[in-house]
């Protein structure tokens, strides 16, 4: 392995390049394309005979025949370590506001810095005692990084049991300065450092054993907990035609979500959405620790006109790094945007490499590729008995806004819940645009799942009923039916829509969402109201829209919030009495 | 390191193979038929065998014919000699100008640090009321304008252009007619704009490859004027035309289509342009408006459907305006909270009620009875189709709010409008008080 296997390209294809190999070459193994001064990271792909067939993370411009390579017998790998808690990578974990002091306003190609700085010193603390046997994934010690302990673990590719021969005291040391020795079976020893370094495409499994995803992870988004929930280490996808609102969803949920860590991998898609959350981030406080939300953040930018194979490696880092923090015990929630941008860049190199295209010209293996992807979440139980999770959120941008195309099919299968986003709800401003019609979450919500179930029942009901008005007219359709619908449309417009620019409508707690539901539940959807004519009817759904517009805007608790709360409630028994009044005189 | 090679070995559409050693990936070359000299780009190097796309087009081109390499990508001058002058496709002058060679700089350059960009914070004033004041344009936006052929859509490029508060345009034509072409040269010349305008013009009746280069050179230059702090506004016409070129050679390189013909990495191609669109932190801006004809007025069509992910909104262009639905501006929200209090309450409240009036417009096609809502909303409708959404009027924004609040007094009760009380007592006035 020591020494330096090289090569000659033979052929340049965009960015795909085949290489002329001495001696051999190892599957998904880095190599530099050496050009001048610049060295072009690549990965080999596909091996045939002595030939190689790379993909080159960097534009391969005025790259010439009998260029020289050299393969490094390494597997694309990343960097974990404290530090990357507020950072901003691009897809190869290089950090973009360091290029940024150094090259400017341009990503220069063949510039690699390293992701964490060797020279920062952290305070390590011992958690395990010399002579103390460990395996892959035990707790050594930790650092404090930003409002987390940062566990030191054995490193994760260790197999078998390991006795501690030496182990740091508190103090101060720098990522290459070893904190332990570990001794094994066989006699050899290991150093570990507060550094470890991984390959993307292998999922970290130091844990006891993966459990079954039961608890809600809270996006304060009331249609997603209440109606289409997401748990903690459980997969759902987001898809929608673009202007839908995914990647605001998906910032919306980056800020609020009940999660300790929020892995963001900006894929494929503006640069100008990852620049507002990397500009606003460390400006906003997290609610719950009080300091900037960009503490808790890690963002994985490779944006659409940076190199488009580095994009298919930006969600494995940002993966690897969000099952690392797993490692620690912590909620990890990895937010995608957007995987088809990802399944495109493979269909780029698949037809470069002239494979025999699927659907759409997609490769064959997208399928079980998305799924190892979404596999990577999960709720585990680690080795000393704690639980950490990855939870997985990823958007999808189907072609022509049409569900039935291979990315968006090949997800579904896989995923957990189902966030379809749909124009018509996008276009008559319902947002968010999630269609309560069609989605759906394998997943428990913290709201009583038969009454949940009555809620979905009032949607559909008043949508058969909106269709059917828009046929035979508001004239033809009974009290009944009519009342049915402004009950549904009612639903829709207090609960299931929340306004993204009011600041207390924009995050609801699960305390408040139980609340509210339920009084929706029982004070107005199980109400058999009885009105005079539809008119009367309608009237009365607008002014209790409007106040309930005004209930969701007041703080929860507060005076205001019980003010309105007697509001409506008096408005629902005014209602209800003249309707009564009605009957007994009539 | 000019290196001629003589021995082209095949020639299919508009690539040619050219068997020759030490030539660099998309690097340019030269080659010189009977009849002209034209410009080709590497775009497949195997073995000693160097495929070239041919920006002239292969037509005459003979295997005996001379390809010079130039041992460097495609390059472009830039600066303030530029300004007033008319190139092709390929950077040459077509005004009879002096060819320049000052301040060159490669194409498609490597993308920005994402770092370096700032929150788009300024609004760009166009005098078009759909614009201004319902999707309004924002200092580094890329927009589309999604256009059935036909529709007015050079006119509607030309009009942003002389009134944009830029200080640079930059016009890049892909497939312009020609009188399209003198349209936008005599009206930017009539509205004394021409001196800070530049034009890289590929017609019609050029071959089809050639304008492949127009909105990478058009860039270029824009990002070197966008470096020394000027704001740029880049008009590109039509990239639906660059669309095709891609297809085009894509097929003849025997790609595997994605969707209609159509090259897998589209998505990718068009995002490496659009992304141009830039506000430095420290610098000048590039902006871009960029038309898209849909074929069929089909939204799901490749070209548009890839695009509309790539850009931040779009205008969509109907029946010669630009129809409220549909269209959207991703970044109106970053500076329409500046302009006056009233400017979103204008925006929100205008397009429900249009809403409303388009609802009621069905109703009336499918014979149902007209209530006196229904009529004011007619009213309204037509109102607000004459004095805000046709293409012909031309008004500042703060114009345009008044005028909103005009139409809406004419038609409705304030409490019709559902418009909080405050704002009501600040602009409304009865209809009869405002004859200015």
């Amino acid at each position: 392995m020591t020494s330096k296997r090289k090569g000659r390209i033979v052929k340049v294809n965009s960015n795909m390049i085949t290489v002329l190999v001495d001696g051999y070459s190892i599957q998904n193994e880095v190599a530099y394309v050496i050009h001048g001064k610049e060295r072009l990271k690549s990965e080999v792909i596909r091996i045939r005979q002595n030939h190689a067939e790379m993909q080159v993370y960097e534009n391969t411009a005025s790259l010439k025949i009998g260029a020289e390579i050299e393969l490094t017998g390494e597997l694309l790998s990343v960097e974990l370590g404290p530090g990357l808690l507020g950072q901003i990578f691009d897809g190869l974990q290089n950090p973009l506001p360091a290029l940024a002091e150094r090259h400017g306003f341009f990503l220069k190609r063949g510039e690699y810095l390293e992701a964490l700085p060797d020279d920062t010193k952290w305070e390590f603390t011992p958690l395990a005692e010399k002579g103390g046997s460990v395996r892959a994934g035990d707790k050594i010690g930790y650092v404090p990084e930003k409002v987390f302990k940062h566990y030191i673990m054995v490193p994760f590719g260790l197999r078998g049991i390991f006795e501690i021969t030496q182990i740091a005291r508190k103090g101060m040391c720098n990522l290459k300065e070893p904190v332990a020795e570990l001794k094994g079976a066989d006699g050899k020893k290991h150093s570990v450092f507060l550094q470890q370094i991984w390959p993307v495409k292998m999922p970290i499994c130091a844990y006891r054993e993966k459990l079954k995803p039961t608890r809600p992870l809270v996006t304060k988004m009331r249609i997603i907990d209440s109606m289409f929930p997401v748990a903690r280490g459980g997969t759902y996808c987001i898809p929608g035609p673009f202007g839908a609102g995914k990647t605001v969803l998906q910032q919306l949920t980056s800020r609020h979500a009940d999660a300790d860590i929020v892995i963001i991998a900006a894929c494929g898609e503006r640069a100008g959405e990852v620049v507002e959350t990397l500009k606003t981030f460390p400006n906003i406080t997290d609610p719950r620790t009080g300091k900037p939300l960009s503490d808790r953040t890690v963002i994985i930018c490779n944006t659409s006109s940076m190199p488009v194979a580095a994009r298919e490696s930006s969600v494995y880092t940002a993966v690897t790094i969000a099952e690392y923090y797993r490692q620690m015990g912590l909620n990890v929630l990895l937010l995608a945007d957007s995987t088809s941008r990802w399944a495109q860049a493979m269909r780029e190199m698949s037809g470069r490499l002239e494979e025999i295209p699927g659907e759409e010209a997609f490769p064959a293996y997208l399928e079980s590729r998305i799924a190892s992807f979404y596999e990577r979440a999960g709720e585990v139980r680690l080795n000393d008995g704690s639980v950490g999770s990855v939870t997985i959120g990823g958007t999808v941008s189907p072609a022509g806004g049409n569900f039935e195309e291979p990315v968006t099919q090949a997800t579904l299968k896989v995923v957990g819940a189902f966030h379809g986003l749909s124009r018509e709800r996008s276009d008559a401003r319902r947002y968010p645009a999630i269609d309560p019609l069609i989605s759906w979450s394998k997943y428990k919500s913290f709201i009583d799942e038969g009454k949940m179930e009555e809620a979905h029942a009032v949607m559909r009901k008043s949508n058969s009923v909106a269709q059917m008005m828009k046929v035979i007219g508001e004239e033809g359709t009974s009290p009944e039916d009519y009342v049915s619908y402004l009950k549904g449309e009612f639903f829709d417009f207090t609960y299931l829509q929340q306004n993204a620019f009011d600041p207390v409508d924009e995050a609801t707690s699960e305390e408040r969402q139980e609340y509210v539901f339920s009084f929706i539940y029982e004070r107005i959807l199980k109400e058999k109201f009885d009105f005079e004519n539809k008119e009367t009817a309608l009237n009365f759904f607008h002014r209790l829209r409007q106040s309930f517009r005004g209930w969701n805007s007041a703080s929860w608790g507060s005076a205001e919030f019980k003010d309105i709360e007697k509001e409506i409630s008096d408005l629902v028994d005014s209602a209800k009495r003249k309707a009564k009044s009605e009957i007994t005189h009539g | 390191m000019d290196k001629v090679y003589t021995n082209i070995v095949q020639i299919a559409g508009d690539v040619i193979t050219v068997e020759a050693e030490g030539v660099g990936y998309a690097d340019i070359a030269e080659i010189v038929t009977s009849r002209e000299t034209s410009l080709a780009q590497v775009i497949q190097l195997d073995g000693d065998r160097v495929s070239l796309q041919v920006f002239a087009g292969s037509r005459g081109v003979s295997t005996g014919d001379r390809v010079r390499f130039l041992g460097h990508p495609m390059r472009i001058a830039t600066g303030d000699d530029l300004l007033g002058r008319i190139f092709n496709g390929s950077g040459v002058p077509l005004d009879g100008g002096p060819a320049l060679s000052e301040n060159v700089v490669d194409i498609a350059g490597p993308p920005v640090n994402p770092v370096k960009r700032i929150i788009p914070n300024k609004m760009i004033r166009t005098g078009v009321p759909m614009i201004d004041v319902f999707n309004s344009l924002v200092v580094s936006q890329k927009l589309p304008v999604f256009s059935i052929p036909g529709e007015p859509y050079n006119e509607l490029l030309a009009r942003v252009a002389v009134q944009a508060e830029v200080d640079i345009i930059i016009l890049g034509g892909m497939g312009l007619k020609h009188d399209n072409y003198l349209f936008f040269r005599d009206t930017l010349e009539e509205q004394g704009a021409l001196t800070r305008c530049i034009f890289f013009i590929h017609t019609a009746a050029d071959p089809v490859v050639e304008c492949l280069l127009v909105p990478d050179i058009s860039l270029a230059v824009a990002e070197q004027f966008a470096l020394q702090n000027k704001r740029v506004l880049v008009l590109l016409t039509d990239m639906t035309n660059f669309c095709d070129a891609l297809k085009e050679i894509s097929i003849t390189m025997e790609q595997v289509p994605s969707n209609r013909g159509y090259p897998g990495d589209l998505y990718s191609q068009l995002a490496a342009r659009y992304e141009k669109a830039v506000d430095f932190d420290t610098a000048g801006s590039i902006t871009i408006l960029a038309v898209t004809t849909m074929p069929g007025d089909d939204v799901t069509h490749p070209v548009p459907d890839n695009t509309g992910y790539i850009t931040e909104g779009q205008f969509y262009l109907k029946n010669g305006v630009i129809e409220p639905f549909g269209s959207l501006s991703r970044l109106k929200q970053q500076v329409n909270g500046k302009t006056r209090d009233d400017h979103r309450i204008i925006m929100d409240t205008m397009i429900q009620l249009f809403a409303n009036y388009r609802g009621t417009l069905e109703k009336q096609a499918m014979g149902f009875q007209m209530s006196a809502w229904d009529r004011k909303l007619l009213k309204y409708g037509n109102l607000f189709e004459k004095n805000l959404m046709s293409l012909e009027v031309n008004i500042p924004l703060e114009k345009a709010l008044d005028r909103g609040w005009e139409i809406m007094a004419e038609c409705f009760t304030p409490e019709e409008t559902g418009i909080k009380k405050s704002a009501i007592e600040k602009y409304w006035r009865a209809p009869h008080s405002t004859s200015s």
